[in-house]
């Protein structure tokens, strides 16, 4: 990087360190900082898709439809989180495979799970065996934001579900008597009004899911934790410049770092939001902004 | 080979009792059943520890938290702070790191570097700083005249902290500590999957749920045994909590009990 690094084995101290710092490998560790960002920015609002899609089928008046929707708002409780990151990543892959094998080898005559294996012909294998190093890398991660999103949907369904019915029952029922029909006064009075009474929810919700970022290495993705364990671990000359023992303790430390300022950062933010949003809202805290102002 | 011969072998599997060798091939659904059973043997030892020795530590932080002087205060703060602001699963690597470096200087520390004793190190701070943080909350929210019909009778300090403002504390935080320990036993699934080795592959339940999963290549087995027996152990954690909620309600009138609520929320 700097033009005095070409030789590690002559400089010491700070100098090393920042020759040290800004190897190609160490670059690779600040991109993967990225990574964990691209995964929220992505699973954060798809979440809240699946969380709306959840609530709104838990909601509704047509029995099987809202079983499903209790199901899956159910489906995260009881059952550690992790176990559903290991479960999700090997069935959908297998769910894509097995779609892509129906629809592109319909004349295949073999059963699918042979003894251990699963057996797809080769045309719909995901990604297919000749492509480049990095679709495989985009599908894994694509595999990754589909999982996050499926649980923290489950988790977002059972905030927003909470949200709805916490709506004052006099708001809907002045809807109705204005003529709105069920959809209307959804739309126009619930759907805008329940905001307030997620935030807490879903603030809690996003702390939940930065701090569950980390699981991201054991589905398999090059984040922050892989790098971290990679170059931490102890080098010796024969294989590098920068020789140095195990710094892994030093790597882990700096994550919890960040972790402890993102989390921090965020907290500050949602509670700005969250005052903007209680601002003239019938509620205690509405209530205690305009005393407070008065 | 009976199903029966197989939960002789492997029940035990987990703290090194009995057949050492896992089945390598033609795995049966008892197999399966018997070896993620087993390790559950360890998500029980790594949860129930962690939270009778949290209680203690977790009342003490609350205690700090909510005292007057900064120099008790500000460190129980950080604390809290810390392990609750970052994940799990960074504070078991670091530990992990932490403990082998200490090791390599001083030797007394080896055993902190296997997950028996490490892991729960970490699990025990983890889950102290989540329940002092409830139980803080816990005992702001003690009723004004609780306090003042203590004072009007003469008690102060400890007698007035245990008869009075620890039992009350206990009462309005243990819905929210019910959840607590129910997430710290899905906590325990994460050991085996941060660095902490598994010696002898000695794991717990989602690690074998993990074995099995990666050699038949069929996630649609193992995670759902696992999930049944986390449902049960879930469900035996609400049983033995709502019956000491019960006893600390006592005193009440029935409508007035708060009723325990499971919510998903305290994932880490």
């Amino acid at each position: 990087m700097f033009p005095y690094c070409s030789d590690p084995n002559a400089i010491s101290g700070l100098t090393w360190l920042s020759c040290y710092l800004t190897t190609g490998k160490h670059t690779s560790l600040y991109l993967s900082f990225l990574t964990v960002l691209v995964l929220l920015a992505i699973t954060a609002p798809v979440a809240l898709v699946f969380g709306f899609g959840g609530a709104t089928a838990a909601r509704s008046r047509f029995a099987p439809l809202s079983w499903l929707g209790k199901g899956y708002i159910g489906i995260v409780r009881g059952v550690p989180d992790i176990a559903f990151f290991l479960f999700f990543v090997i069935a959908l892959d297998q769910a894509f495979e097995y779609l892509r094998h129906k629809i592109k080898c319909p004349d295949w005559d073999q059963p699918i799970r042979q003894g251990n294996d699963f057996v797809v012909c080769a045309a719909a294998k995901l990604p297919l065996g000749d492509a480049p190093q990095w679709v495989h890398e985009t599908y894994g991660f694509f595999l990754a934001v589909l999982t996050f999103s499926i649980i923290f949907g489950a988790f977002a369904a059972n905030v927003l579900y909470g949200a709805m019915q916490a709506v004052p029952r006099a708001q809907i029922e002045t809807a109705e008597a204005y003529g709105m029909s069920h959809g209307q006064s959804f739309r126009r009075i619930l759907v805008p009004q329940m905001w307030v009474y997620a935030l807490p929810g879903l603030s809690n919700l996003w702390m939940v899911l930065i701090k569950a970022t980390p699981l991201l290495f054991l589905l398999g993705v090059e984040d922050i934790v892989y790098w971290a364990r990679e170059l931490g671990g102890t080098k010796t000359p024969k294989f590098t410049d920068y020789p140095h023992e195990d710094w892994r303790m030093w790597y882990f430390g700096a994550l919890l770092v960040f972790y402890l300022v993102f989390t921090r950062v965020s907290e500050v933010v949602l509670a700005r939001v969250m005052r903007r949003l209680t601002h003239g809202q019938a509620t205690m805290g509405g209530e205690a902004q305009r005393k407070a102002a008065a | 080979m009976s199903c029966w011969d197989t939960i002789a072998d492997y029940a035990l599997r987990s703290v090194g009792v009995g057949e050492r060798l896992l089945p390598r091939s033609d795995f049966t659904l008892c197999q399966q059943v018997t070896l993620i059973g087993s390790g559950m043997i360890w998500n029980i030892y790594f949860g129930l520890l962690a939270l009778l020795s949290g209680f203690f530590l977790a009342t003490a932080l609350a205690m700090a938290k909510a005292a007057h002087s900064p120099l008790l205060r500000k460190p129980a703060e950080w604390f809290i702070f810390v392990f609750r602001g970052s994940p799990l699963f960074i504070q078991f690597f670091f530990a992990y790191f932490l403990f082998l470096s200490l090791k390599n200087v001083y030797p007394v520390f080896s055993p902190l570097t296997s997950a028996w004793l490490g892991a729960l190190v970490v699990l025990f701070l983890n889950t102290s700083a989540y329940s002092a943080e409830i139980f803080h909350g816990a005992m702001l929210s003690i009723p004004k005249g609780d306090v003042e019909a203590a004072d009007a009778y003469g008690m102060s300090g400890w007698p007035r902290f245990r008869r009075i403002i620890w039992p009350t504390m206990l009462r309005l935080a243990w819905p929210a500590y019910t959840n607590e320990a129910i997430f710290l036993f899905h906590a325990t699934a994460l050991v085996f999957f941060s660095g902490f080795p598994a010696t002898q592959q000695m794991g717990d339940a989602l690690y074998y749920a993990n074995y099995f999963a990666d050699k038949t290549f069929n996630p649609f087995v193992p995670y759902p045994i696992l999930a049944v027996y986390f449902i049960l152990l879930t469900l035996s954690v609400i049983g033995i909590f709502g019956i000491v909620n019960r006893r600390l309600n006592r005193h009440l009138p029935q409508a007035a009990r708060a009723r325990i609520r499971l919510r998903p929320m305290l994932v880490r």
